[in-house]
């Protein structure tokens, strides 16, 4: 496997594009009809200010998936998520932009992939929600004739 | 006159619990309506990406096929096995060494530690998954919150081919 510093216009330290959303009771409810997450803390204002928030909380498991969504984004439908971890440090207040990003750490040639490392995280108001690493792979460029 | 502080909330029964199963489910077949809600859920407002619904496009597509988003539940709502739609989720932070039968530590709460997954096969429409989470160990860390137990749990998903779709780890913290 060779260590490389710049492979299909990529390069170490570059920010793949955000995946952003403004989050409320049209996401959570939407997520929670999908994967049955009806909890009180992300449905209802009162619940959450109980627990110590201005308001109802989204879910962690909807910020696991917006971390999912903008390697996808940046990848295309032929790159492959290989692995993926992140942490809960907070959660996301109603009303608020929620931002996915990610910057790449290593890149390294595979056979005919392409793996890049990654560090990838939610962030709110500029406080990380989510942060974590992935690694994908891609298409190798085709060798030049 | 108070009770001292635990020096370790890990007992002999919960070390050699240790790899013990903890649940098994099998999900109902995928349907592609699952997947196309499910794309739509984590993509609103905006359309998902079409191989998550356009059948066709798909088709087109180095998948062959429909496939759902990695982070897609097959258990959502329902298993097929265990039978009967899933009741409210426990918080009980005592809950893990409850399923395992041996005395649980003495904590009160509990925070999700983190998530780390592998991902294998894609998952498609008409796939059956099975999941089967174990325990996978138990450490402990002094902090800010006194003696913390750290558990992780391991699932590993397979699909009806025994083809490996996700290994997760998972963290609770417990205190």
């Amino acid at each position: 496997m060779m260590a490389e510093s710049r492979v299909r216009g990529l390069s170490v330290g570059d920010e793949i594009p955000p995946f952003e959303r403004v989050t409320g009771f049209a996401n959570w409810n939407r997520f929670a009809a999908v994967n049955d997450e009806f909890v009180p803390i992300h449905m209802d204002d009162g619940a959450g200010r109980k627990a110590g928030y201005p308001t109802a909380i989204g879910m962690g498991n909807l910020q696991w998936a917006f971390l999912h969504n903008v390697l996808r984004e940046w990848m295309g439908d032929d790159g492959r998520i290989e692995e993926i971890a992140c942490q809960f440090r907070a959660p996301n207040t109603k009303d608020q932009t929620v931002t996915a990003r990610g910057r790449i750490e290593a890149i390294r040639l595979d056979g005919d992939r392409v793996l890049v490392d990654l560090t990838v995280w939610t962030e709110m108001d500029g406080t990380d929600l989510a942060p974590g690493t992935a690694t994908v792979s891609l298409p190798a460029p085709a060798a030049e004739s | 006159m108070p009770d001292a502080p635990a020096t370790t909330y890990i007992s002999a029964a919960m070390a050699a619990a240790v790899g013990t199963e903890l649940s098994r489910q099998v999900s109902f077949p995928i349907a592609e309506s699952d997947i196309r809600k499910w794309a739509i859920a984590v993509y609103y407002p905006d359309p998902p990406p079409r191989l998550f619904w356009d059948s066709d496009f798909a088709a087109t597509t180095s998948h062959g096929g429909l496939v759902a988003p990695e982070d897609f539940n097959p258990f959502a709502w329902m298993a097929a096995s265990p039978g009967g739609v899933h009741g409210p989720t426990s918080n009980d932070p005592q809950n893990t060494e409850k399923i395992l039968g041996v005395e649980p530590p003495p904590v009160a709460f509990q925070l999700n530690g983190g998530i780390s997954v592998t991902y294998g096969d894609r998952m498609r429409p008409g796939d059956v998954v099975t999941s089967v989470s174990r325990l996978g160990g138990y450490r402990e860390r002094t902090g800010r919150l006194g003696l913390m137990l750290f558990t992780t749990l391991e699932t590993t998903w397979t699909n009806q081919h025994d083809a490996v779709v996700r290994r997760t780890e998972g963290t609770v913290i417990r205190y």
